[in-house]
């Protein structure tokens, strides 16, 4: 059996403080509840629930939670934020781990690395929306 | 003799499924009956008028009442029945609510054997007599056994209202374990700062004579008039010659390990158990003193200004009479060495909630720094693990210790508040922060200390070098989790403290499956036992937190008083009686009695000692088990004869 090593050292709680700075949450508010969860409409498409991905967060597990695509799959609609009990802005949150990943350059795409292949099976409006993930 | 016959339609509750016409109908053929009536709540006020008006129109002599449980009502129409100078026990009350109509969907056969009950009744009715209740004085002191908060408050409350208290504690000091916690949740104020006032209360009042290093020996007698014997220990040191300067700890060559402070610092042989210990003075531990018999060393008497120290002390008993008894013997923390795979006992650096609790007090062995037992280093990450020893049913406890939940948070909050670069990680099953404020501690704890819950049980700690490593699990994850910490401090859970069952068994008083004393009722006698006058208080019928043990307290304080004011009780009137005739003094009766009530005397009759069955009728609760038990039918249980009984019987075997 592979045990997940927890760690609290400076990175974990660096990756914690810059999550909470850009988002302005408070990221240990959250108690699990998975209210969020329970209401997004697009929780069936995540990897990890919502709630998974803030429990990740507290726990400073940044590749796990820079992995998720559920980040990418909110569509900021604010259900989450309206219902959380706990007055979290859950869509800030997730925007912040958007945020982050750019500034982290996390899984950067780069043109002249894609296959000519995989060029010509992407759907051009794929590599467009990469480009504008950089502009905002 | 005429008989009254009232049945309750209660609602529809009985008349939804018992023909009550019909019954009252059959009822009116029945021996001796007067009259037999139906009405919608007999127990009403205008139901009670309308027995009262009977009663005197018709001279009724015995009432037969066919409603609910006479555990509800029969209060209720025995006062009817004195109201109108009747004898409250030439009543009777069929129950066919509970054993008929709540019971059964078949009204055709509900209603024959409503019937059957009813005939019963009305012809047992016809042999009643009237009884008396008899008058006990009572004594109006009271005993309080255990000297925690729980004790300290019913001793001050008691002794506030005005009734000498004696207050017994096993150690040598009062304040039980609360005076080992550093703080108390929610509001984090220091547990000594709390209490030592109340400890010096009981002290200084007037009305409590408090009994330290004292054990109640045995208990006699019976509600308003215990008679008890008490076992002083001796502690050696003259109290009121005792000017607690100090000069024998120093010369002392004997150390122990310190019982305030978990063991974890050490004390001399002569000692006192704390600075605010009540009652202030020093003590010698006779099992590690080397001066009590044989005398080897005196060192402490050499220096002794005061001569306060007598190495001949002997223990004594003290007799005392009380009206009521209050137990409030508290718990103890479980055993989590049972638990190997937590490693309490073999891994340093692993520890229980109350060695926490010295660790992190100023008053503690390391003066209030966090420090792993081990290297007396500053731990940088500490594991709280909750649920240790609770809610584990197959091996260890099986119930929720109810405070453990919100004392590991504030482990973890005061952590965090001594420790702030620290990481202070609380493994949990569920959080349950059921109490004024309690969820909002937690919160706070999360939300501005960063504690951080993970929702799983650890499932063992290895040492690891000088780091002990926890594996457990994440189950909102679903991911298997280890990390390093420094410290594992385990949420021990509360169970039942020696005293507890040595008390209980004493007292004869009856103990749950968790061997906690069970209440008479759980919801609405939480603080009455089923011994009358002997009340409970506190952790000795189940984990209870601070406020919770005190409010009980109180409570077991005031319906002691409802006792200790009374000039007389009165006892009921249904109690055993014996035939001295018919009598062999074979003593079965004394045997199955639950209550002590019988003893086997010796008479004098016809110029012979004899030895027959003597029922104490203020211990009697007339249950009828002598009755039963008795051979040669000798015991009659009075409001029960034979007789009626049979009677009853009769009725039901009919076609």
């Amino acid at each position: 059996m592979s045990y997940e090593y927890l760690k609290f050292g400076k990175e974990e709680k660096d990756f914690i403080a810059k999550i909470e700075e850009i988002s302005g949450q408070n990221i240990y508010s959250c108690y699990q509840c998975g209210k969020c969860s329970a209401g997004c409409v697009f929780s069936d498409k995540m990897d990890i629930t919502v709630n998974q991905l803030i429990h990740l967060i507290q726990l400073g597990q940044k590749e796990k939670v820079l992995k998720a695509n559920t980040q990418w799959v909110c569509s900021s609609c604010l259900t989450c934020s309206v219902r959380c009990p706990r007055e979290i802005d859950v869509a800030a949150l997730m925007e912040a781990v958007r945020e982050y990943s750019l500034r982290e350059d996390y899984e950067k795409v780069i043109i002249s690395e894609i296959s000519k292949e995989a060029l010509d099976k992407l759907p051009n409006i794929a590599l467009v929306s990469n480009f504008r993930k950089k502009t905002g | 003799m005429k008989i009254g016959v009232y049945i309750c339609e209660c609602g529809s509750n009985i008349a939804s499924t018992v023909d009550v016409e019909e019954l009252a109908e059959q009822a009116k053929e029945f021996p001796n009956v007067e009259v037999s009536r139906v009405y919608k709540y007999v127990c009403s006020d205008p139901g009670q008028v309308l027995i009262k008006q009977d009663i005197e129109e018709k001279q009724l002599d015995r009432i037969v009442v066919a409603a609910c449980s006479p555990r509800m009502h029969e209060p209720t129409f025995r006062a009817v029945l004195e109201d109108m100078g009747l004898n409250p026990y030439v009543l009777e009350i069929v129950n066919i609510r509970e054993q008929v109509s709540w019971v059964h969907n078949d009204k055709a056969k509900g209603t024959v054997k409503a019937a059957s009950l009813l005939k019963g009744a009305v012809l047992r009715a016809s042999l009643m007599h009237p009884l008396e209740r008899k008058k006990v004085g009572v004594t109006p002191n009271a005993l309080v056994i255990g000297g925690g908060i729980a004790g300290i408050q019913a001793s001050l409350d008691l002794a506030d209202m005005g009734f000498d208290t004696t207050l017994v504690e096993k150690t040598a000091t009062i304040g039980g374990k609360m005076s080992q916690l550093d703080k108390t949740f929610p509001t984090l104020d220091c547990s000594q700062c709390i209490l030592s006032p109340k400890m010096v209360d009981v002290n200084r009042h007037p009305n409590i004579d408090l009994l330290a290093l004292s054990e109640v020996v045995e208990v006699d007698g019976y509600v308003g008039n215990f008679k008890v014997k008490i076992k002083k220990n001796p502690t050696y040191v003259l109290a009121d010659k005792c000017t607690l300067c100090d000069d024998c700890v120093p010369v002392c060559p004997v150390i122990e390990h310190d019982e305030y402070n978990q063991g974890l610092s050490p004390r001399r042989a002569i000692y006192i158990p704390y600075p605010q210990a009540v009652p202030a003075s020093y003590l010698i531990d006779p099992n590690s003193c080397l001066g009590i018999d044989p005398l080897i060393c005196s060192k402490c008497k050499d220096v002794c200004g005061p001569e306060a120290i007598d190495f001949d002390m002997k223990p004594e008993i003290i007799e005392k009479e009380v009206g009521a008894i209050i137990v409030a013997t508290g718990y103890e923390p479980y055993p989590i060495e049972n638990i190997g795979e937590y490693g309490y006992g073999t891994i340093p650096d692993v520890i229980s909630g109350l060695d926490y609790e010295r660790i992190v007090s100023a008053s503690g062995p390391t003066d209030g720094t966090i420090r792993s037992p081990s290297d007396g280093k500053i731990p940088k990450t500490v594991v709280f693990v909750h649920c240790a020893g609770s809610r584990d049913p197959s091996k260890h406890l099986p119930y929720c210790s109810k405070v453990c939940c919100m004392y590991a948070t504030k482990h973890a909050l005061q952590y965090k508040h001594l420790v702030h670069d620290g990481t202070a990680i609380n493994f949990f099953i569920d959080i349950r922060t059921a109490g004024k404020d309690y969820e909002e501690f937690y919160q706070r704890a999360a939300e501005e200390d960063q504690v951080i819950y993970i929702r799983g049980k650890v499932s063992e700690v290895f040492q690891d070098g000088d780091k002990i490593l926890v594996k457990g699990a994440d189950t909102l994850t679903g991911e298997t989790v280890e990390l390093h910490a420094d410290l594992v401090v385990l949420a021990t859970g509360l169970m039942p403290s020696a005293g507890t069952k040595e008390i209980a068994s004493l007292l004869n008083l009856s103990v749950g499956m968790n061997g906690f004393i069970r209440e008479a009722h759980p919801k609405l006698k939480p603080v009455d036992t089923a011994i009358a006058g002997v009340f409970v208080a506190g952790t000795a019928t189940g984990p209870k937190d601070i406020p919770e043990t005190v409010s009980n307290a109180s409570g077991a304080a005031s319906r002691a008083a409802g006792i200790l004011s009374q000039d007389e009780l009165e006892i009921e009137g249904t109690v055993a009686q014996v035939d001295e005739d018919l009598c062999r003094g074979c003593g079965l009766c004394a045997e199955a009695c639950p209550y002590s009530a019988i003893e086997i005397k010796a008479i004098n009759k016809y110029g012979h000692a004899l030895r027959v069955a003597f029922v104490n009728e203020a211990m009697c609760k007339g249950c009828g088990s002598c009755a039963a038990a008795c051979l040669n039918g000798a015991i009659n249980q009075l409001g029960y004869t034979d007789s009626q009984i049979l009677a009853l019987i009769g009725a039901l075997g009919e076609e």
